[in-house]
């Protein structure tokens, strides 16, 4: 540690610290713009000047070392100042510069109202300018669906460079020309390929890049902003969702350093318009082949009276990616009470049981543990698009230092470079009998990792397979002392809380394959389950909120609420319990999920035992105590995996095939989304939509 | 210095790669750095293909650059416009790059744009016979002698617009032209031949433009921290009188 006094206030440091941690450790405020805790130091905007006694002129304080600085005479130690003349007026002579070349246009700039250069302007700007010449002007760039720019903004701080280059591993952006002329753009003006890019947005200190599907549509102060937990995929974002009356105007990332530090990806931000189309706003009752439009009460009794007339034995519910705890809580009690055991929350047809415990399910290292690992396998998972945050980590950590990671399965990019190893189970079969050189890499690795995807875990074998992962994952050392690197990846915000309450066939009962099959049930509800095709005769029940795959086979639709809608628990792959706060009301006469199968449940004269959320929750913690230990994770045992791997099985021949095809359509929501839609087709090489513009 | 833009897709060739020479001299070039740093070696390998698609750089050729390298294009591309002498767009078989920086100005410089536009046109365009093209830079380091150009590989120095024009002239003719000063000198020696160092001291024959030498080394090695008069104490500058129009012929600083 290191001894440096700012601003007449001594504070210790590790000499590995920037002055600018240091001044901030002493509770000096550093003004700064290329500077970003996350990205590399770039030190080129000199906002960041301090005044450092011995050094002729000030320093630029983010890129300049603690232990660079030299003692006193008499070794005191090095004295820094935030406050004196010396540093104001060089700030306000950096302001200057940089605001020679930035237009007046805060008026009409989406980042009006929180914009860094505004804030700081306040303090060190000046009201008048002493620049005769001309402004520069720089053309706007083409950057994609979901980045504007208006890059006579652009102060170049390079901030988008470092994080296309260094955190969502597309180095597409650069700084072309240089001096005045410096311009960030992509080679020749291509749309970016990350899912992650909506980021740079909130990089931008300025507005040269603005969130394109947001532009022009409401000031920040007219925002109400609610605190929430992302469901678009199984990572649990921590978001924060900005309304507008009733409406969802835009969705932001909060920080989380335990999930998404303080990322989010594209889909998670762009899906608000989503939430506004589509929508399932009243209930409707199939009448010879068509839906119409019918009340709360025909819809319970069309149900009510198919119910009635089927044994306990043909009733079934498939929950959705989507759902919360606490809805298939009630919807379990509810097929509990009609004496059904035909549930399934794995609509994908994973095999992953919660019989075998929670170790066997769970992202047991933890994301964050990702940065501790040493060794990394992957096994039939996508993470870039399964989960394009958590991979964010794990490039992470391959940039922290020398990181090996084996794949399994199709063949990817996934912004690291990874040794493919094969493509399905026979590979992993080597890998768990320790042959190979990656076999090799793990067993002296210190803390390896196996991460299981969906994609090898969703198909008949499935249980096999899970198994044989488990089997390696023990055998190669990822299950040790304080360290469990089993690690599975789910694909749905629900999966974990449905597998955590055991929404799961009973004894005897049918999974979601059987279910959806012909013949096999009368009555099925799906509690926003999309992804499943349901045989025809089927009568389907569907509670959900768009009009999607679900709705249209639907017999009887019960309009629900989105994930923004209402105030629910969801578990993400970690096994960390979070809960997603109301930012708005579901439209029209949509009502929120445990209320419509509270409803439901008087009708069929099987009354659930609660009358608000609180009372279900009540009932919800006593049955599952760890649910109510909310942003914590109730750790697994190591000796579930250990039983997995002792369980054995016939793996099939198959190579694991992505369950992620088209990341920006993967739920109802995004499939409703115009710019989801857009993003897709521009992925997936419509050139057209360039040219038409 | 303008916005560097790439050549509008009508001048781009279809294509760019190496030849096998070049492949090779570039493999040398990249095997200089060590592993994992072979994007060090993107300038001399921009620089070659330059010197082979005919003096400036095509999309194609930063394609093929940073493919030989593994760069991203866009890093490639950085560096082709950061550095004005990649040129982005076609050169004539003669590019002249005409220093326009202060010196050359004084030395009469703008007259020499004159030329260069009248013989080859505007700047940046190649003339319609594909001879010619011609830009302003900065500095080329050659202030001794200025005016100068520089003509693809070669500096021409003291330039007039006669001379230059002649030459100019000569090289559409693709007769022999003289490289370094158009002028009566040696390289950077004073013109009309060397006024110092002419003779030896040991000979007896001391030199009559030279100064009488001097008795003892100006600075022995242990005199080097003898202090000094402080670098910030000087003599006051004395205002010159004002230049008037009769004095202008005479301002000159050649030694005649």
């Amino acid at each position: 540690m290191t001894k440096i006094v700012v601003d007449g206030i001594e504070v210790d440091v590790p000499p590995e610290f920037t002055l600018l941690q240091a001044c901030e450790q002493a509770g000096a405020e550093i003004p700064r713009f290329c500077f970003h805790e996350r990205l590399s130091i770039a030190g080129n905007c000199r906002m960041c000047l301090v005044e450092l006694k011995g050094s002729p002129k000030p320093v630029a304080s983010c890129a300049w070392g603690v232990r660079d600085c030299r003692p006193g005479p008499n070794g005191e130690p090095p004295q820094v100042s935030t406050k004196s003349p010396m540093v104001r007026k060089a700030r306000e002579g950096v302001m200057e510069f940089l605001l020679i070349n930035h237009p007046l246009d805060c008026p009409i700039c989406d980042q009006g109202g929180e914009c860094d250069l505004q804030d700081q302007a306040m303090a060190y700007g000046v009201d008048s300018s002493r620049f005769q010449e001309n402004k520069r002007a720089v053309e706007d760039k083409y950057l994609g669906v979901l980045v504007k720019t208006s890059m006579n903004r652009c102060i170049q701080c390079t901030r988008c460079v470092r994080f296309a280059t260094e955190v969502a591993g597309v180095p597409e952006l650069g700084a072309i020309g240089r001096g005045e002329d410096m311009e960030i753009t992509t080679y020749l003006e291509q749309a970016l390929t990350s899912e992650l890019q909506g980021n740079v947005v909130d990089l931008c200190p300025v507005g040269a890049l603005t969130s394109k599907p947001y532009a022009f549509t409401a000031r920040p102060w007219e925002l109400a902003k609610t605190q929430s937990i992302d469901v678009m995929d199984a990572v649990g974002s921590a978001i924060r969702v900005d309304t507008r009356g009733r409406e969802v105007m835009r969705i932001l990332p909060r920080l989380n350093e335990d999930v998404n530090e303080e990322w989010i990806s594209d889909k998670t931000r762009h899906v608000v318009d989503g939430l506004r189309v589509q929508r399932l706003d009243q209930p409707y009752v199939r009448e010879n082949g068509r839906l119409r439009p019918a009340s709360w009460s025909e819809a319970f009794r069309a149900i009510a009276a198919k119910i009635d007339t089927t044994g306990p034995g043909r009733i079934g519910a498939i929950a959705g990616d989507l759902a919360s705890v606490e809805e298939m809580f009630a919807l379990k009690e509810l097929l509990g009470g009609l004496g059904s055991k035909n549930l399934d929350c794995r609509q994908d047809g994973s095999a992953l049981d919660p019989a075998l415990g929670r170790g066997t399910y769970l992202f047991n290292p933890t994301i964050a543990g990702i940065e501790t690992a040493g060794a990394l396998l992957i096994v039939g998972a996508d993470p870039r698009r399964e989960a394009a945050v958590l991979n964010a980590r794990i490039r992470k950590r391959w940039r922290a230092g020398p990181f090996p990671i084996g794949l399994i399965g199709p063949r990817l990019d996934l912004t690291y470079p990874v040794q493919y190893l094969g493509a399905g189970p026979d590979t992993l079969s080597e890998l768990a009998a320790g042959t190979g050189d990656f076999a090799a890499i793990l067993k002296n690795a210190e803390r390896p990792m196996l991460l299981l995807g969906s994609g090898a875990t969703a198909r008949s074998d499935g249980a096999a397979v899970a198994a044989l992962a488990a089997k390696a994952a023990v055998g190669l050392g990822c299950v040790e002392d304080g360290w469990n690197g089993f690690a599975v990846l789910h694909t749905a915000a629900s999966r974990v809380g449905g597998l955590d309450i055991g929404f799961v066939p009973g004894q005897g009962g049918l999974k979601t394959a059987e279910m959806i099959g012909f013949g096999t049930l009368d009555v099925l509800v799906l509690l926003g389950a999309d992804e499943v095709e349901v045989a025809p005769e089927t009568f389907v029940v569907y509670i959900g909120t768009h009009g999607d795959r679900g709705a249209h086979r639907a017999d009887v639709i019960l309009p629900g609420a989105a994930y923004t809608e209402k105030s629910g628990l969801w578990v993400n792959t970690e096994g960390r319990v979070q809960m997603g706060l109301r930012a708005g009301f579901p439209p029209g006469d949509a009502r929120e999920d445990w209320a419509i199968l509270r409803a439901l449940s008087d009708v069929l004269g099987r009354r659930l035992p609660w009358d608000s959320l609180a009372q279900l929750r009540s009932m919800l913690f006593k049955a599952h105590p760890h649910l109510q230990r909310i942003d914590r994770i109730e750790p697994a045992s190591a000796d579930d995996v250990h039983r997995l791997a002792s369980r054995g099985g016939t793996v099939g021949e198959a190579a694991f095939a992505p369950l992620v095809t088209d990341f920006y359509l993967t739920n109802p929501i995004a499939r409703a989304s115009a710019v989801m839609a857009e993003c897709s087709a521009l992925a997936h090489g419509a050139g057209a939509l360039r040219a038409a513009e | 210095m303008a916005v560097r833009r790439l050549a509008p897709t009508e001048k781009q060739p279809k294509e760019f790669a190496f030849t096998a020479e070049n492949l090779d001299w570039a493999k040398g070039q990249i095997a200089k750095y060590p592993e994992g740093r072979q994007a060090s070696a993107v300038i001399p390998l921009l620089w070659r293909a330059q010197e082979q698609a005919g003096g400036w750089v095509p999309q194609k050729a930063i394609e093929h650059v940073a493919d030989v390298l593994s760069m991203p294009y866009i890093r490639v591309l950085e560096v082709a416009t950061f550095y004005t002498m990649f040129n982005l767009e076609p050169v004539g078989k003669h590019h002249v790059q005409l220093c326009g920086t202060t010196p050359c100005v004084l030395r009469g410089a703008d007259a020499l744009k004159k030329v260069c536009h009248d013989k080859i046109g505007h700047e940046h365009h190649v003339s319609p016979d594909g001879t010619f093209s011609w830009v302003e830079v900065e500095c080329l380091g050659a202030c001794v002698n200025a005016p100068m150009a520089q003509i693809n590989y070669d500096y021409y120095e003291d330039l007039t617009p006669e001379n230059f024009a002649k030459l100019l002239d000569d090289l559409a003719a693709g007769r022999p032209v003289k490289t370094g000063p158009q002028i009566d000198r040696q390289f950077s020696a004073p013109v009309g031949g060397p006024i110092t160092l002419t003779g030896h001291v040991g000979d007896g024959q001391p030199d009559a433009g030279a100064p009488a030498p001097a008795q003892e080394p100006a600075l022995a090695d242990a005199d080097a921290k003898r202090p000094g008069e402080a670098a910030n104490v000087r003599e006051e500058g004395v205002p010159k009188p004002p230049v008037g129009v009769g004095a202008r012929g005479r301002r000159t600083t050649r030694r005649e």
